[in-house]
């Protein structure tokens, strides 16, 4: 399925969307990592919490459970949100 | 060495300092900001500087720590606003950097119940000249780390991370400094690779003698905050913790609550800062140790005073150094501004290079870094406009 990443990862992709597998949206993350090593911890903790400043959207709708299941024609973006200078 | 003769209470004594002992390498300050990291690289006689950054632009950079096993290799502790925490390592001076491929990270807990997370590794320790790849990273929440492979990959250390009653002492988010609880002050007896010494923000001071597997308190004679009580290690909040290389049997700290001196096989630290101008006092956040004699050491007091500004007292900065462990300190201002300077600087974020003599070098928190070739007579600004500093450190390059 279609992944659009925000710019803080495109130091892994180095393009804005990607393609990964998954049968939920952990799955999904293992495999952008398989892809692009290091990438899962930068957004999901060491306890499978999605980080702070780190949202999700499957198809338009906000996700914040790693087990949210996904079908192969889901598009999933992921979204920096940070406030601040 | 380690000196060996007893001491008497309320006296120090100075080693022979061996002349003109320079190590011949050319000194490099690394500069860890909040919005990136830079490398100042100095010439000979630590006159002129050469800028090299940014590195990581945009990402908050605690720690950048270079191997004084080998002189070349870089290891600094980085996350993003957005980004979890990591850790990058060069093994060419920074031109080039590639990410741990397991950064630290807490075990995960059993289901049902709340595991802890790495938020950023906030200190970083090369460990024993004997392990040459071995390093300890220190984090908020308070946790130890420890890399085998030169910071590829890091493993937790389960007697403290995992350790009941240590957890007690850590307190929770709430109970640490404002931006997280934070282990720091990792540091290794150079005489024996399994002596430990560690500190928490709260949460006291502690030794460890089978590297890391379990830990004492060493809190006694160390004073808390009025009306809180002790004996609860948790309310102890040491800033920084030195060992003096000349003498690794003596430690000084900066607290939240006064300079202090420990003498080993003593547990009981002694309050040196009580010898302080009164009007000044003894808080602050860096703590500094000569690498050739053991009663030189030096501190950047800060305003303490009712909602703890943590600024220099009266806008004015100001060093003071020790000559004789603490008896008494002289005030190191010239060069300095004289007025309407409101900095603070953090507890990592002042440090010494191995020169003779002595080059110091402090980061503030509005972006200067200033350096002293004279171990802190006269002070010159080396950079400016800087983002907020958060580490600096000294190393000499091979």
């Amino acid at each position: 399925m279609k992944v659009v990443l925000p710019g803080p990862l495109l130091s892994y992709t180095e393009k804005r969307e990607v393609e990964a597998i998954g049968a939920t949206l952990g799955e999904l993350l293992v495999d952008l990592d398989r892809q692009y090593p290091g990438l899962r911890f930068r957004v999901l903790d060491e306890q499978d919490r999605l980080r702070s400043h780190v949202r999700f959207f499957v198809n338009g709708e906000q996700v914040r459970d790693p087990r949210h299941r996904l079908l192969p024609t889901d598009d999933v973006q992921i979204v920096q949100a940070l406030s601040g200078g | 060495m380690a000196q060996t003769t007893k001491r008497k209470a309320g006296r120090t004594r100075r080693a022979p300092r061996p002349a003109r002992a320079r190590s011949g390498g050319r000194v490099v300050v690394l500069v860890a900001t909040r919005k990136g990291a830079w490398l100042y690289h100095g010439d000979a006689s630590r006159r002129a500087w050469r800028a090299d950054g940014p590195h990581f632009l945009g990402h908050i950079i605690q720690h950048v720590v270079l191997d004084p096993r080998d002189g070349r290799t870089l290891l600094a502790a980085a996350k993003t606003g957005h980004l979890g925490p990591t850790i990058f390592r060069s093994t060419d001076l920074g031109r080039s950097w590639k990410e741990a491929a397991q950064p630290p990270a807490f075990a995960k807990a059993p289901e049902g119940q709340k595991g802890r997370a790495v938020d950023h590794t906030f200190w970083l320790t090369p460990c024993h000249a004997s392990e040459p790849d071995a390093w300890y990273a220190g984090t908020s929440p308070q946790g130890l780390f420890r890399s085998d492979d030169g910071g590829v990959t890091w493993e937790p250390l389960p007697g403290l991370n995992d350790n009941a009653q240590y957890r007690t002492y850590m307190g929770d988010e709430q109970g640490g400094t404002p931006d997280g609880p934070k282990l720091h002050s990792v540091i290794v007896d150079p005489r024996n690779p399994a002596h430990l010494y560690m500190a928490m923000s709260s949460g006291g001071v502690h030794e460890s003698r089978d590297k890391g597997r379990s830990w004492t308190p060493l809190v006694q004679g160390m004073e808390v905050v009025e009306s809180f009580d002790p004996a609860n290690i948790a309310f102890h909040d040491p800033h920084c913790v030195r060992l003096c290389p000349s003498d690794p049997d003596r430690l000084y700290q900066q607290n939240h609550c006064g300079i202090y001196r420990l003498d080993r096989p003593s547990t009981t630290w002694t309050r040196i800062g009580r010898s302080m101008p009164e009007k000044v006092g003894d808080i602050g956040f860096p703590m500094v140790v000569h690498p050739r004699d053991q009663d030189t050491a030096w501190v950047f007091p800060m305003d303490g005073t009712r909602v703890w500004p943590r600024t220099s007292p009266g806008g004015i900065p100001a060093v003071y150094v020790t000559r004789n462990g603490g008896g008494s300190w002289k005030r190191l201002t010239s060069g300095l501004p004289e007025r309407q300077a409101w900095w603070t600087v953090k507890r990592q974020a002042m440090t010494g290079d191995a020169q003779d003599p002595v080059g110091l070098y402090l980061g503030t928190t509005s972006g200067e870094v200033w350096a002293s070739r004279d171990e802190g007579n006269r002070w010159t600004r080396l950079a400016s406009n800087l983002p907020e500093i958060y580490a600096v450190e000294a190393g000499e390059l091979r």
